[in-house]
């Protein structure tokens, strides 16, 4: 099963968990199969028409799959898949 | 030509003239080379206080705040005895301390689009301590249209990322992230905080990287994104690539010159502290504080349930911002209701999202339940 690393700032949807094992044979079954698992998680991937927000990037390896095929970049087993979020940085709170 | 050494400055760089990657003429390099950093807080600190110890010869600290006592778990270029001064000063003396050698240049001003240009364009480097997206778009944009490099970092409880954005030979920070996320989409608000000590790691690889590119030593991370997290203890790098889509450092960028950044970004970079709904939807803490006295209100606390260790109120009821959406059915419509959180900010989201759900008589808490520790119970702490 791929692997998909969760940041520290959307650990909070998935129960705390830094690691997910997903299920599918490319980044789109992936997503999927992570937002099944963890509902909440998918307004913050996905916008409200479907598609990948801009500031979502994941890599596969090294690479953005904006630079690979996208959503349909194949994925192997146990390939560790980033999810990198845009943090503003600081230790404001409100 | 570079500038000579003197005789003290010789002495005091004599580790750095061991190396033979800096040597003396690296040194005079440094001597000459000017470094600006954006912030003079967590990520600002280490930063300058390296820089200036290896004698970049002029540094510009770019701060409008002034030193609190809360600052002083990361802010470690401040001290006690400069809690109530401005930064940028606090930090000057600091850092000629350190090394008188250096020339400190302060602007006790926000980075804004009308300042920056003028600030940046005399220095060589660039350096993003800041700690909001406003000013990270800004800080990259400048660097873009000035042609210099931009330092990165960025910081979250216990991960940092770290990067040499230089659109002249790599990828800029909008070719990475075109634009910010919706401010609703911030998880940072509800839950952030960050380990003392991460800024430093982070900064100091920060530091790290702009003597590289000064010097033009080594393998600087252009191209190259580090991401670190210190539970894990992991460095991971992922590879960046030029977006041809950039609207500032693409081939057909659009945007030519410094936008509003508060608008692009939905979010104010400055006087972030107190949450307001407006006039109409707030209600202050010495109205509340009559308010209890006679009617009742059913108080909701919409911060994390480890924050409420620090102070909470009486008979509130907590329910986290994150999950209020889908515990709606806990409250009821019918009912006076005032939302607190620290300072004001999670609560007026929780406000926006309880009137689109049809909420009328719901206030926001001015100032949150810091105001209230101020004002009305003093026996509460400040956090």
């Amino acid at each position: 099963m791929p692997v998909l690393r969760i940041p520290t700032p959307l650990r909070a949807y998935t129960n705390g968990q830094s690691e997910v094992n997903v299920n599918g044979s490319n980044i789109s079954d992936a997503l999927t199969d992570l937002t099944t698992q963890y509902p909440s998680l998918r307004p913050h991937l996905f916008n409200e028409g479907g598609d990948l927000r801009p500031f979502v990037n994941l890599f596969v390896g090294e690479n953005n799959i904006k630079d690979l095929q996208g959503v349909d970049t194949p994925i192997k087993d146990g390939e560790k898949i980033m999810l990198i979020p845009s943090i503003a940085g600081g230790a404001h709170v409100a | 030509m570079l500038p000579e050494l003197s005789r003290d400055e010789i002495l005091r760089y004599s580790r750095h003239l061991l190396i033979p990657e800096v040597g003396l003429e690296g040194q005079r390099k440094l001597k000459n080379s000017s470094a600006l950093i954006i912030g003079t807080g967590g990520l600002g600190s280490p930063v300058s206080l390296y820089l200036a110890a290896a004698g970049i010869g002029r540094i510009g600290l770019v701060d409008y705040d002034v030193v609190d006592s809360s600052n002083l778990q990361r802010q470690v270029i401040h001290g006690t005895s400069t809690v109530g001064k401005l930064k940028v000063e606090s930090a000057r003396a600091k850092l000629l301390d350190l090394n008188p050698e250096i020339q400190i240049d302060v602007y006790n001003e926000p980075y804004t689009s009308e300042n920056a240009l003028r600030i940046a364009k005399d220095y060589d480097i660039i350096l993003d301590g800041t700690d909001n997206f406003p000013t990270r778009y800004l800080t990259n944009d400048v660097a873009v249209f000035l042609g210099k490099p931009n330092v990165y970092a960025s910081i979250y409880r216990f991960d940092g990322q770290v990067s040499v954005f230089y659109a002249k030979e790599g990828p800029c920070y909008r070719c990475l992230f075109p634009e910010p996320p919706p401010p609703g989409l911030v998880p940072s608000c509800a839950e952030g905080g960050v380990l003392g000590v991460l800024p430093g790691t982070i900064g100091t690889l920060q530091a790290t990287e702009a003597l590289k590119v000064l010097l033009g030593i080594g393998e600087p991370l252009i191209g190259k994104l580090l991401l670190y997290n210190a539970l894990d203890m992991s460095f991971d790098f992922v590879k960046l690539k030029k977006n041809p889509k950039c609207r500032v450092c693409g081939p057909n960028a659009d945007i030519k010159e410094l936008i509003d950044y508060e608008a692009f970004c939905g979010v104010p970079s400055h006087d972030h502290e107190e949450g307001s709904a407006g006039e109409s939807w707030d209600i202050t803490v010495q109205e509340l504080a009559e308010r209890v006295k006679t009617n009742h209100l059913k108080l909701v606390d919409v911060r994390e349930p480890h924050e409420l260790e620090i102070s909470r109120l009486p008979n509130a009821t907590n329910i986290p911002l994150g999950q209020l959406a889908a515990r709606l059915s806990e409250l009821d419509s019918a009912e006076d209701m005032v939302l607190f959180c620290k300072s004001g900010a999670r609560s007026t989201r929780a406000l926006e999202l309880l009137t689109s759900a049809g909420f009328k008589k719901v206030k926001n808490l001015k100032g949150g339940i810091n105001a209230w520790a101020r004002e009305v119970d003093t026996s509460l702490p400040i956090y």
